[in-house]
């Protein structure tokens, strides 16, 4: 795992400012080597926690607003993400009582195990001379009466959100033994507009849906985002030239260039996991296979497959070593490993159907996918194809993206008739479904890593 | 599995019967057409008055090939040229033929019940048959353009096999 460098900082930040407490020591037994990964934890089983609003001693302002809101709707992002993970059912902010400073580091056991509290989060917004704010939020098991853990970040105002998902992300690892995914954003295609004239826009937004923004203006159609493992571009498909064609458009610059000087079509891209290469896949006289080139924009496309069908897609493990894809080249769409060099092509899915869209999870266990068998469904299966498991059930649920933690799915749905999309997400059990907000129709997801 | 296949076949060959049947209704899409006007051999001129069809152009086109001529449709997840799709573009070629200096861009598109990404490679192999077969009957290929849209631009707007056998489809667009 990279290291955090927000919580980094604040550890020494911590030291300082929380003096008396001794930092309770964190020793549990390391793991013997050749024991085997637990990855099951019972979702079924939710845990009550509570978040009252953060304290903000000596409220001030900020550029994002009054440190005391601050304290509320960072309490109340980090309510909201637990809650979304399915694992808690939480409570507060509002609700609950405003706590004071003190109670921060001595809660009040006896008052909250009277409300059926399991775990208690409570906090503080701290606002510096330097105009950046201090955020400090702390874990209690409220049966046992003691502290968990502490986090906490120094940022600027305007970046409260990510303290927020920051902190909710260490409780939900410390609790559960799953890495953290909600400090994470999302690129994916806007759309408007009736069926036969759907205006699809390239967009961008946090994990939760918050920092909205539109990339593309709607002129041209824009499909199949992939945020860069280090969120700087995007690599997207535009029809800007009247043609289909994958574009490496740049965030921060707000400029775009093709990853491929070719007259011919170019789809669905992919980055590798370390951002040097990129995957896609380009039509000559109509047969389309997948190709890789660097992502720099120098050197000359590698080719992978040479079938007669379509290949197309494609999605590295996470070791980079493997390629899983889509190939109809046996008769209808199926799933293919191959290795990174085009090496080894094998088929790995035989259920009864189609197959389409695999994407690698980020913790290599599984291999994500579409059904295609009347109606489509997003599963999973591992990569030697087997445990085939359906986690969605509805008209047309495709094209699944991982969470950073391997433990959600995102994908798109549309409805009958209507063709109205939109973002929902699963967890791996095919429990705790729920709609992504958006401001307009969504399609297309593609989940970002975790910010450093 | 095999006898739903048959019977998936079946049911679209019906519904493909039905949609050439309605072919009718795409009349009203057309512009208006003056009557009695030989489009074949009168020379362009400009300052003909409204109604006036320009030869080599889309309006000629479309005059020229009739009723959905401007487009074969396809199988579910299928590519292949039939019979049918054969007369429809040598109607095609007879007037690309009449018209040398006339471009063609060949749209492929499929229908919903496809994944994005496969239909857009599904539309260009589609785009790509029709573009082989003009070219087979002595079109130049360097005048026929392709470009797939995938199932991004569906024509009949429903969710049913009706809509989907009219989605599924290449049509050939003059270039101006």
């Amino acid at each position: 795992m990279k290291p955090q460098t927000l919580a980094r900082k604040f550890i020494a930040l911590l030291a300082m400012l929380l003096m008396p407490l001794a930092v309770q020591a964190q020793t549990p037994a390391p793991p013997a080597e050749d024991e085997p990964e637990l990855v099951e934890f019972d979702t079924a089983k939710t845990r009550a926690i509570a978040v009252p609003a953060l304290v903000a001693p000596a409220p001030a302002d900020t550029a994002a607003g009054n440190s005391a809101a601050l304290g509320r709707q960072i309490a109340e992002v980090i309510s909201s993400d637990l809650r979304a993970s399915g694992v808690f059912e939480t409570s507060g902010p509002n609700g609950l009582r405003a706590i004071t400073l003190g109670e921060v580091t001595a809660p009040q056991f006896d008052y909250w195990k009277g409300r059926n509290v399991e775990q208690l989060v409570e906090g503080f917004v701290r606002v510096g001379g330097d105009g950046n704010l201090t955020v400090g939020c702390y874990l209690y098991d409220v049966g046992n009466g003691n502290e968990v853990a502490r986090f906490g970040f120094n940022i600027p105002p305007k970046d409260w959100r990510r303290a927020a998902h920051k902190c909710a992300d260490a409780i939900y690892s410390k609790l559960t033994g799953e890495a953290p995914f909600f400090d994470s954003r999302i690129a994916y295609i806007a759309e408007t507009g009736p069926k036969g004239k759907r205006v699809k826009r390239l967009a961008i937004m946090d994990s939760d849906g918050a920092n909205h923004r539109f990339i593309t203006n709607g002129q041209s159609t824009a499909l199949t985002p992939r945020f860069s493992p280090n969120y700087k571009s995007i690599l997207y498909l535009s029809y800007s030239d009247g043609n289909p064609r994958i574009y490496v458009y740049d965030v921060d610059a707000g400029r775009q260039r093709l990853i491929t000087q070719s007259k011919n079509p170019t789809f669905a891209p992919r980055w590798s996991p370390d951002g040097q290469t990129i995957l896609y896949s380009m039509a000559i006289a109509g047969n389309t296979d997948v190709y890789k080139i660097s992502a720099s924009g120098s050197g000359t496309p590698v080719k992978l497959t040479s079938s007669p069908g379509i290949d197309i897609g494609g999605s590295f493990s996470p070791d980079g070593k493997q390629i899983v894809f889509e190939s109809d080249r046996g008769g209808n769409q199926q799933i293919y490993v191959m290795n990174a060099d085009g090496t080894n092509q094998r088929r790995i899915s035989f259920g009864s159907g189609r197959y389409a869209t695999p994407e690698w999870s980020p913790r290599a266990d599984l291999i994500a996918y579409t059904r295609i068998a009347g109606d489509f469904r997003v599963g999973t299966m591992r990569p030697d194809g087997s445990g085939e498991r359906l986690l969605t059930d509805s008209w047309q649920d495709e094209a699944p993206t991982w969470a950073p933690n391997g433990r959600v799915i995102q994908f798109f749905r549309t409805e009958k008739n209507s063709g109205k999309t939109s973002i929902w997400q699963v967890d791996l059990t095919g429990a705790n479904e729920r709609k992504l907000p958006t401001p307009v129709d969504g399609s297309d997801p593609a989940w970002g890593p975790v910010r450093p | 599995m095999k006898s739903t296949n048959v019977k998936m076949t079946m049911l679209l060959l019906a519904s493909t019967a039905l949609v050439a049947g309605c072919g009718k209704k795409e009349v009203k899409e057309l512009p208006p057409v003056a009557e009695g006007t030989d489009y074949g051999t009168q020379p362009s001129d400009p300052n003909a008055g409204a109604g006036q069809i320009v030869p080599g152009s889309q309006e000629d086109f479309l005059q020229s090939v009739g009723q959905s001529g401007d487009r074969i449709l396809f199988d579910t997840d299928r590519f292949n040229v039939d019979a049918e799709d054969q007369v429809t573009l040598q109607g095609q070629a007879q007037w690309l033929a009449r018209y040398p200096n006339a471009r063609v861009t060949v749209e492929g598109h499929a229908d919903e019940r496809g994944t994005r990404e496969y239909n857009l490679a599904l539309g260009e192999r589609r785009a790509n048959a029709a573009k082989n077969y003009l070219a087979s009957l002595g079109v130049d290929a360097a005048r026929i353009q392709t470009v797939s849209y995938g199932k991004e631009r569906p024509q009949a707007l429903g969710s049913d096999e009706s809509a989907w056998a009219q989605n599924r489809r290449a049509v050939t667009v003059t270039v101006q």
